[in-house]
């Protein structure tokens, strides 16, 4: 195993809305530059919980969290966390792909913008950089000035990811990213997920089990606001140690 | 009720709808346009020329004044109901049913409330401040109503992507929700414009009906409707009043027309 | 620095959404600062139902009761003439209209909304009064002529209202009708406008408000005689010409018995700003 200590570590976390308790004292590590996994059938609680590691849930009024959630040892959820500065180096993208409708270049530039670069030239490199993380370069670069709208699903799903990685974050929360994206466009993104883990390290909910086995290193299995088990990718989708995991990957469960 | 006689009925209400309005249309335009002579647009009112011209830049002052008071009032109002207060919040709920009263109130009972507050106990006088303020109120609930329903609209996506890539709410309202809900303000803008455009009851205790254009936020003036209305009420200048009507239903057509470009904007930009 | 900023910020929006309130508040403290103390000073009932309005006499009477009986009898007028128009005429917009035509009416029915009222009794004073006078009778200043002006001024909120309620009810319920063998007109009189109805009766309420506020286009035309009409072709006075004929010159009591009329004005429409509500949140649920 692994000696050195995780990038996020997530002790006892409870969580609220309103009376619903979704999240029953979770437990989890999430390694540094590799890809970890959410798996679960529907409301098992995993994209609640990816929601609170960049405290997107405060968002949500009548949400309510206990327990402590560690970003390189520190608390995010103390009072001395600055949540903006929390959201710049725990980077998010969501299920549907969600531009600004603005042009394609002050999509990528929004982040690097709000955190105070106005430099033209800082922000062209910035953007190109960004976009040839994400693998979509070479399809926009000609046209960066067009409404990210007007793009593909597919395209604008990695212009969102680009513009994630134009803040330089040090972790990557993907929610179902390509639930919403046809077959070639899934591809595309696992493909690109895998060469970014040398570089961050990511977090990514998924609902299916294929792509979490193809790409993610470790595997959380929630069900029903806990976390039933979690360890290397290959032990839990071949040899996993708890009834309910078996159940749930040879498609027994919902 | 045979299907014919009911459709009949349905042609029928709708020909004497749209007849009606063309007829108003019609008669103002016909018996109007020929007495628009450059003596009405003359700067300086008499009781010869009843000149429109003074009327028409203290409609303009009006206007002007109003909206550069009450868009901000009514958006940030918009800003905090959508985006900061919590939906249960009481204060909500007492902004929202004093919004829904404002939009009830009657244009006489805010004249006379502009009378006894701004004009009188103010000591504002008859003046253009006092009508501008009266205005202001009036046409508060049309801009708050309009920046909810646009800010709403606009949906939780964007803001989502916005918050997680660390920007503060401030600059998430302003760099990326208020761009995509600002055809839906300025509809509420216009909307409103047309409102003081066309008020009369509001403005004749208030800013007054003095004929001149005027020098100071504290003297009197009036609007193109007001200057209409003391032409129709006095009887002796009926052509000159048909004359302005043509003017206003210029001014009216023109902002309906903005309105619909902004409102097809507002369609397209939502796909 | 930011943080200072974000609540700096938030503080003036939430000043701003104050300010509706301190608005309302500050339009009925003043209002019935002035007019309350009136009533109880005059007597309430003397007031509501006093039959004299003669302010001017050597012992001035203020009753109100013929501005009541007035501005009840042409908003029942309006709604009379233009409820019908107006729900037809939405039927129209909302089932009936080919869509080239729509793209034409839509705008026109908000360009009618937008006409001031002023224009509307321009024209009424110069067509429809004489029309009256010559083809009905009377001088042509009459509760007629009112109703049937704000019958026309209140299509556009019957309009328009009572189209979007019936463009809300689900297509399904349409195509239910249909597929039973019914017709287009027996699906939309029989369905549809049933479905929609709690949506049409709060446009109906919200037009009724719009005919028992206006003021300049009724003064212009009702003849505003301080009486009970007794006839269709009587003239008549409403709560709402009352204050505006009178305010120019009124001073001490005078001015109190306006502000007064403008408090009972201000009771009708709460009373049917809440029963619109009452059926709007009907709708909505």
């Amino acid at each position: 195993m692994a000696t050195q200590s995780p990038k996020m570590n997530i002790k006892d976390l409870k969580l609220w809305y309103g009376d619903f308790q979704a999240l029953h004292g979770l437990d989890l590590e999430i390694p540094e530059k590799q890809i970890t996994a959410f798996i679960g059938p529907s409301g098992c609680g995993k994209s609640t919980f990816i929601k609170s590691l960049n405290r997107m849930n405060d968002l949500i009024e009548t949400c309510r969290i206990e327990g402590t959630i560690e970003l390189d040892g520190k608390n995010i959820y103390s009072n001395k966390m600055d949540v903006n500065k929390l959201r710049k180096r725990v980077g998010m993208v969501f299920q549907q792909p969600n531009p600004f409708p603005k042009s394609i270049y002050d999509n990528i530039a929004y982040g690097p913008r709000t955190h105070g670069i106005k430099d033209k030239k800082t922000l062209d490199e910035i953007v190109e950089r960004s976009l040839k993380q994400a693998a979509i370069w070479d399809e926009v670069k000609d046209h960066l000035d067009r409404n990210a709208l007007s793009i593909s699903g597919g395209q604008q799903q990695r212009i969102c990811i680009a513009r994630a990685l134009a803040v330089e974050p040090e972790v990557l929360l993907m929610d179902e990213p390509t639930s919403a994206l046809d077959p070639i466009s899934t591809a595309k993104i696992e493909e690109l997920v895998s060469d970014l883990k040398n570089e961050y390290t990511i977090v990514m909910v998924t609902h299916n089990m294929q792509q979490a086995s193809r790409v993610s290193d470790k595997t959380a299995f929630f069900l029903n606001g806990h976390i039933i088990e979690t360890g290397d990718t290959r032990k839990i989708f071949t040899n996993p140690d708890q009834e309910e995991t078996e159940n749930y990957i040879s498609g027994r469960f919902g | 009720m045979s299907a014919k006689i009911i459709r009949g009925l349905v042609y029928l209400a709708a020909a004497i709808t749209f007849g009606m309005l063309g007829y108003v249309i019609f008669y103002i335009l016909v018996n109007g346009v020929l007495y628009l002579t450059p003596d009405l647009f003359s700067w300086d009112y008499n009781s010869e020329n009843v000149s429109m011209m003074p009327a028409i830049v203290t409609t303009l002052f009006v206007v002007g004044g109003t909206l550069l008071i009450t868009t901000p009032i009514g958006v940030f109002t918009g800003f905090y109901l959508v985006e900061y207060a919590n939906r249960k919040n009481p204060m909500i709920k007492a902004i929202s049913m004093a919004t829904d009263t404002l939009a009830a109130v009657p244009s006489i009972v805010y004249g006379l409330f502009g009378f006894l507050f701004f004009v009188t106990f103010l000591s504002f006088g008859l003046s253009l401040i006092a009508g501008v303020l009266t205005s202001v109120i009036m046409s508060l609930p049309l801009i708050i109503r309009a920046t909810e329903e646009a800010l709403v609209s606009t949906g939780r996506p964007i803001r989502e992507a916005s918050y997680a890539l660390g920007a503060g709410k401030l600059r998430t309202i302003f760099t990326v929700v208020l761009p995509v809900a600002m055809p839906g303000i300025l509809s509420g803008v216009i909307l409103a414009t047309g409102r003081v455009i066309g008020e009369t009851a509001a403005l004749l205790y208030t800013l007054g009906s003095a004929s001149n254009i005027p020098v100071n936020l504290f003297s009197s003036g009036r609007t193109l409707s007001l200057h209409m209305y003391v032409l129709s009420n006095e009887g002796f200048h009926v052509d000159q009043a048909n004359a302005t009507a043509v003017v206003l239903l210029l001014f009216v057509l023109v902002l309906n027309g903005l309105s619909t470009l902004v409102s097809s904007r507002l369609s397209k930009g939502g796909k | 620095m930011k943080n200072t900023k974000e609540a700096a910020m938030k503080g003036v929006f939430f000043l701003s959404a104050c300010f509706s309130i301190i608005a309302l508040l500050l339009i009925i403290l003043f209002i019935f600062a002035n007019g309350v103390p009136f009533i109880a000073e005059y007597g309430f009932f003397d007031f509501i139902f006093g039959m004299d309005w003669a302010p001017t006499n050597n012992v001035p009477l203020y009753g109100i009761f013929p501005m009541i009986i007035g501005s009840i009898y042409v908003t029942l007028g309006a709604a009379i003439v233009g409820v019908p128009i107006g729900i037809l005429t939405a039927v129209f917009m909302a089932e009936f209209c080919p869509p080239i035509l729509y793209k034409v009416l839509k705008p026109a029915t908000n360009l009618m909304a937008a006409i001031p009222s002023i224009v509307y009794g321009f024209f009424a004073l110069r067509v429809f009064t004489p029309f009256i006078r010559e083809n009905i009778g009377g001088n042509g200043y009459s509760v007629l002529t009112a109703s049937v002006l704000l019958g026309i001024m209140i299509l556009p909120t019957v309009i328009g209202l009572s189209e979007s309620a019936l463009r809300a009810i689900p297509k399904t319920y349409y195509t239910g009708s249909v597929a039973l063998g019914a017709t287009h007109e027996r699906s939309v009189f029989r369905v549809l406008l049933p479905a929609a109805k709690s949506g049409i009766f709060s446009s109906v309420i919200l037009g009724i408000g719009r005919a028992i506020g206006e003021t300049m286009a009724v003064v212009l035309i009702a003849g505003n005689q301080a009486i009970i009409p007794d006839n269709l072709l009587s003239g008549v006075r409403t709560l709402t010409t009352n204050i505006v004929i009178e305010m120019a010159y009124a001073t001490g009591q005078h001015r109190e018995a306006l502000i007064a009329t403008a408090v009972v004005l201000f009771g009708f429409i709460l009373l049917i700003n809440s029963i619109f509500l009452y059926f709007k949140n009907k709708e909505a649920s």
